[in-house]
């Protein structure tokens, strides 16, 4: 990936993942500067969501290395102060707003336990950077005291994004974080996680199977199949001008307008 | 055969919610000729599933049905017994898991072949005979081997060929398919839509194609049915629906899905969120609280699904706003 000057905000060099005898991933390697956003994209199978996991932390690499904001994070802390610098690092929206959140947990309340455990900030001070967050990702005061069982699909992924953003990371993951939504509340979502790129400068992770959304909110890409990097780049060059065969079919496959499926030799 | 093969006329279904019955589905009209597809597209709660499950008599326990479905000579809503059984075999479903509709601790040849051995009395040899040749239809070419095999020991997108296999092994006329592909990868969906729509012209089959995206419906569909809040929005030929609606919401669907061929600094998201028909009000427009052309007059009744320019259209200022409702350029 072409180098735009400034340490990397996140450096990933030769990761491997095995489980078994599985090689979910194979020597994948990217960097990009602070501010910048990064799409992974591929199918089921193709190591994204892995590579996304070892980033957190949620599992360790086999080999190869992953550098956040210049500190490590290939290898599991020791202390718990290095846990929540990590916190401050990286942060991740999963897939699945039903599963994600804590179903005791007010909105308000899942916001201020991040800020009380990253900031120690005073109650005070919480409390308005709380109404802050839950304003900024479209919560209104109702939704932000209510229970996830009562809110819907798109107002609790909001209550994931402000969970996230709490922590004021460098780096946001989002894991197919608008992939459940319904389009008319996928766009809300994606013109809300563009906002955001503009007023603060954290920088995103998009780790999709969409290439349309891919292009939104995107700067750079890299396509993986079956663990390996195929392809790489600006991520419009690559939709506008694939080069690998994967590549290709993946843009092929994409349905729009006048668009007839074909059937693959096989 | 002339007439339509189903024909469903003023469906109302009621159901239990929160202690209430409350309607899920409101006067939903439509035919579908044999040999025609029919998408029906809508988000969630819009009534896509429902209306499909209501055709296949499978909706849940304590529903209230009114108004009719009809399937060739025969009233869907009154048939019992052996006739209900003989209905069940013409009209087969597909749904989004296929995980969640297969035994899982049954070979797949035993799935596949139940229906022909126990319901139309066909010799076990001659059903996996039927079943192989079936499997070479979706693009499996060693059925013989996968009869032997388990739900577990596949795919995704090689157990949804193997579920639209079995469906079409009786050999149904309908075929009602409820977001078939939505859990495949895309490259997959793309084989499994290009396998639907090959079956479709072999077999002159009918398809009821159930989904969120008015793309993937108008790529095998002749007609598309758009629904909002239970109530059918538009009826449209499916070429005809992204570039010239006759419904704001389904130009505000169309609007609103990324475009993969343009990057656009904010997408034209639909305020709000999508109602459910039980939350919808019972006089007046139930997209207008989300429409940036409503006016006055949306809010007086709820209006008519009424023709205009080939297709249908459930809103009040349908003839006005005619030429205003395509996509213009994003900025």
């Amino acid at each position: 990936m072409p180098e735009t000057g400034g340490a990397p905000v996140l450096e990933v060099a030769g990761l491997r993942k095995e489980f078994g005898d599985l090689v979910a991933v194979d020597d994948v390697s990217f960097a990009f500067p602070p501010g910048r956003s990064l799409a992974i994209v591929g199918e089921s199978g193709s190591g994204k969501t892995t590579i996304a996991r070892m980033i957190v932390g949620l599992e360790r690499p086999t080999r190869g290395t992953i550098t956040a904001c210049g500190h490590d994070r290939s290898r599991p802390v020791k202390s718990a102060r290095d846990r929540r610098r990590r916190g401050r690092e990286v942060q991740i929206v999963f897939q699945d707003p039903y599963t994600s959140l804590d179903p005791r947990q007010t909105a308000e309340a899942t916001v201020d336990e991040v800020l009380r455990l990253h900031h120690g900030w005073p109650a005070d001070r919480r409390r308005a950077r709380v109404a802050e967050l839950t304003e900024l990702v479209g919560l209104d005061a109702r939704q932000a005291r209510a229970l996830p069982r009562s809110l819907s699909g798109g107002q609790r992924q909001r209550v994931a994004i402000a969970r996230a953003l709490a922590a004021e990371p460098a780096i946001l993951i989002l894991d197919e974080s608008v992939a459940a939504l319904d389009v008319s509340i996928q766009a809300q979502v994606l013109n809300l996680l563009a906002d955001i790129r503009d007023e603060t400068s954290v920088s995103y992770v998009l780790i999709s199977h969409d290439l349309a959304v891919v292009r939104q909110l995107t700067d750079e890409a890299i396509v993986l199949y079956r663990g390996e990097v195929v392809e790489r780049g600006r991520t419009a060059q690559i939709l506008d001008d694939p080069q690998h065969s994967y590549t290709r079919r993946l843009r092929a496959s994409v349905p729009r307008p006048g668009w007839k499926p074909a059937r693959r030799a096989s | 055969m002339n007439g339509p093969l189903l024909e469903v006329d003023g469906l109302t279904v009621l159901l239990d919610v929160e202690g209430a019955q409350r309607a899920v589905l409101r006067d939903i009209s439509f035919t579908m000729r044999p040999g025609e597809a029919v998408g029906l597209v809508g988000e969630s709660g819009s009534g896509k599933s429902m209306t499909a499950r209501a055709i296949g008599r499978l909706l849940p326990r304590g529903a209230e049905v009114q108004g009719a479905i009809r399937f060739g000579d025969s009233e869907v809503g009154s048939l019992s017994g052996a006739a209900l059984r003989r209905y069940r075999g013409q009209v087969a479903m597909i749904f989004q898991d296929p995980r969640a509709h297969i035994n899982p601790v049954r070979r797949i040849g035993d799935f596949m072949t139940e229906a022909l051995r126990t319901n139309l009395g066909v010799p076990a040899e001659q059903a996996r005979h039927r079943a192989v040749d079936m499997l070479a239809q979706v693009g499996i070419e060693d059925g013989a081997r996968r009869l032997r095999q388990y739900p577990h020991q596949m795919s995704g997108g090689m157990l949804q060929r193997i579920m639209i296999a079995a469906a079409l092994l009786t050999e149904p006329r309908l075929l009602l398919a409820d977001e078939p592909t939505t859990a495949l990868d895309v490259t997959t969906q793309a084989e499994v839509m290009a396998i639907l729509d090959g079956l479709r012209q072999d077999f002159g089959l009918t398809v009821l194609f159930i989904t969120h995206d008015l793309e993937l419906a108008a790529a095998i569909c002749d007609r598309t049915v758009v629904m909002y809040a239970g109530q059918i929005a538009e009826v449209r030929a499916s070429s005809l629906l992204h570039d010239d609606p006759l419904h704001p919401y389904t130009a505000a669907l169309a609007a609103a899905r990324p475009d993969i061929t343009q990057t656009a600094h904010r997408l034209r998201a639909i305020p709000g969120r999508p109602l459910s028909a039980f939350e919808a009000p019972p006089s007046e427009c139930a997209f207008a609280p989300r429409c940036p052309h409503a006016r006055d007059i949306c809010l007086q009744a709820v209006p008519d699904l009424a023709e205009l320019d080939g297709g249908l259209s459930r809103c009040a200022r349908a003839h006005e706003l005619r030429g205003q409702l395509q996509e213009v350029p994003r900025a």
